[in-house]
């Protein structure tokens, strides 16, 4: 662990920003994500890169629009009432296929809620708030190493699919400390030159234009079946999912995030109890993982899904279990971190879990 | 050291109830093990308690919570009242006898009073209270190699706070000594 640093995971994050490339950063604050903003506004400064508090987060998420128009690297990050806000300017970049990141750090809603950590806004990240066709690339890390793994990444993502990709972790991952490598090596991908940026006109002759308004529909459907192509093959390229202890298991657990951790431990207490209990760990939400759902074993008792909500990932695991399997599930609300032991007695009762 | 071992500190905001967790945090991660630190950050930390949470493990971490801590250290009776019955058996609880002068009934194996703001006091700063608990923690877990937590410490101090290097290491060899004596131990 010699190259590990101790930090925080907002730090943590800020300085992923960094390696990843991010040349402008909009904010504004709120709690429990302030110090991603904090560590950037000291270290875009020094860097000679943008750093911009704004007036609000709709001013922020249409700064991020602005400067991704432009062909740079650009991020925001706000937790649940502050994401809520940005909906509109995510649809625009989708719509205008804009490249950018989005951290949300999680915290108990709805409204303007609490300040714990919470996975209650799996919903607003995967299925979205801003109108039209379109899907977030989301990824949920359950630690800081895999949140800087994936942020690295992200701007790769973006750039590739000219689409808004978000981070999404709950607040507990925001402010705890773990010892992290910065320097792991991120999957190289071709990125093709941004042509397409409002970013003068050398270079080429003619205006590039950024806008998702088409008045004709067909030309309008034309560009959603595009779109359409870009997820589809985001689908194909981009899901990500761990599987733990998934050889024959008598049930399956279904998490991710903090919550993910949490069931790792009370697999081990299950373990000792001598029941054999695997978990299918979605990292990315959208896309949601499809194949290890089909490959889960038919005498598998059930399905428990696990979340720091009352229930909305569950939604995709019904989608993908379409039926074959019991699902129960368990959750805690309003900013609770479950401990292991109410995992392990809500496995111990899974009948009494049974949602289906 | 244990394969995995859960550690609570709370007291006041400014006790230096974070500085310590972290301090345990750093100085893990310095000799190589695991190590997570999980801050409360609610509004109790104003003016209320303060606490963290710390694991320290051989292994990578799992769980960031636990229902029962292996080690208890507690700067004021609110947090004794609060997590004294999050304690598991065979824990250990060290508790600031200069503001709890009646703790009662802690079911942990080891329960050590120790005098942390009379003996900062005595060595001139109310503020290195934190460090004399430290040094009490350190010497009855047997947790960290002194020179470790000599470099931790001075990297947390930085430039700017050097000059407090040395009151700071008085008081947790202080808080060892208040161990080694064995005097405010009981079973």
């Amino acid at each position: 662990m010699a190259n590990k640093v101790l930090m925080k995971g907002n730090e943590a994050i800020a300085l992923a920003a960094v390696k990843g490339g991010v040349e402008a950063y909009f904010g504004y604050p709120i709690t429990p994500q302030n110090e991603v903003s904090e560590y950037l506004s000291k270290y875009m400064f020094e860097q000679g890169r943008v750093f911009l508090q704004a007036e609000s987060e709709v001013a922020a998420i249409n700064m991020v629009y602005g400067a991704a128009a432009s062909g740079k690297r650009v991020m925001t990050s706000s937790s649940s009432p502050g994401i809520a806000l940005k909906q509109e300017g995510i649809s625009y970049l989708a719509g205008s296929e804009l490249p950018a990141v989005i951290v949300s750090v999680m915290r108990g809603g709805p409204g303007l809620g609490g300040i714990q950590p919470s996975q209650a806004d799996y919903y607003q990240a995967t299925r979205g708030g801003g109108n039209g066709d379109y899907h977030t690339i989301v990824f949920a890390p359950e630690s800081i190493q895999e949140t800087v793994d994936v942020m690295k990444e992200a701007f790769d993502v973006a750039d590739y699919y000219r689409n808004p990709v978000m981070v999404l972790v709950d607040g507990l991952i925001g402010q705890m400390m773990e010892a992290v490598d910065f320097n792991r090596p991120v999957t190289k991908r071709f990125l093709p030159p941004k042509d397409w940026a409002a970013g003068g006109m050398n270079g080429h002759s003619g205006r590039n234009t950024i806008c998702s308004l088409y008045l004709d529909p067909y030309e309008l459907e034309a560009h959603n079946l595009k779109l359409q192509k870009k997820y589809q093959a985001a689908i194909q390229n981009e899901t990500k999912f761990e599987l733990v202890n998934m050889e024959d298991p008598d049930y399956v657990i279904v998490a991710y995030g903090t919550m993910a951790r949490v069931v790792r431990s009370a697999i081990e207490i299950l373990t000792k109890k001598k029941l054999n209990v695997g978990m299918i760990r979605p990292i990315s939400v959208w896309p949601f993982p499809k194949a290890p759902f089909k490959a889960i074993n038919r005498n598998c008792k059930g399905i428990l899904v696990c979340e720091m909500s009352l229930g909305q990932m569950l939604d995709d695991v019904r989608i993908m279990n379409n039926g074959a399997l019991p699902v129960g599930f368990f959750g805690r609300a309003g900013g609770i971190v479950p401990e292991p032991e109410e995992v392990v007695d809500a496995i111990l009762h899974f009948e009494q879990r049974r949602v289906d | 050291m244990n394969d995995s071992v859960n550690i609570k500190v709370a007291g006041f905001g400014g006790q230096g109830v974070m500085m310590f967790g972290q301090m345990l945090a750093y100085a893990a991660t310095e000799e190589e093990l695991f190590a997570l630190w999980v801050p409360s950050y609610g509004p109790e930390t104003r003016g209320g308690t303060a606490n963290c949470s710390v694991i320290v493990a051989k292994k990578p971490i799992n769980s960031p919570v636990f229902q029962k801590a292996d080690r208890l250290v507690a700067f004021n009776l609110p947090s004794l009242e609060k997590f004294r019955d999050k304690v598991e058996k065979n824990g250990i609880v060290l508790y600031n006898s200069s503001l709890i002068k009646e703790p009662g009934a802690i079911s942990a194996s080891t329960v050590l009073a120790v005098p942390a703001n009379d003996v900062a006091l005595s060595l001139g700063n109310i503020q290195v209270a934190n460090m004399v608990m430290l040094g009490a923690f350190l010497e009855v877990t047997g947790m960290f190699l002194p020179a470790t937590v000599e470099h931790i410490l001075q990297k947390l101090l930085g430039e700017r706070k050097a000059h407090l290097m040395p009151i700071n290491l008085a008081a947790i060899a202080a808080g060892r000594d208040l161990v080694k004596n064995g005097a405010s131990s009981h079973a």
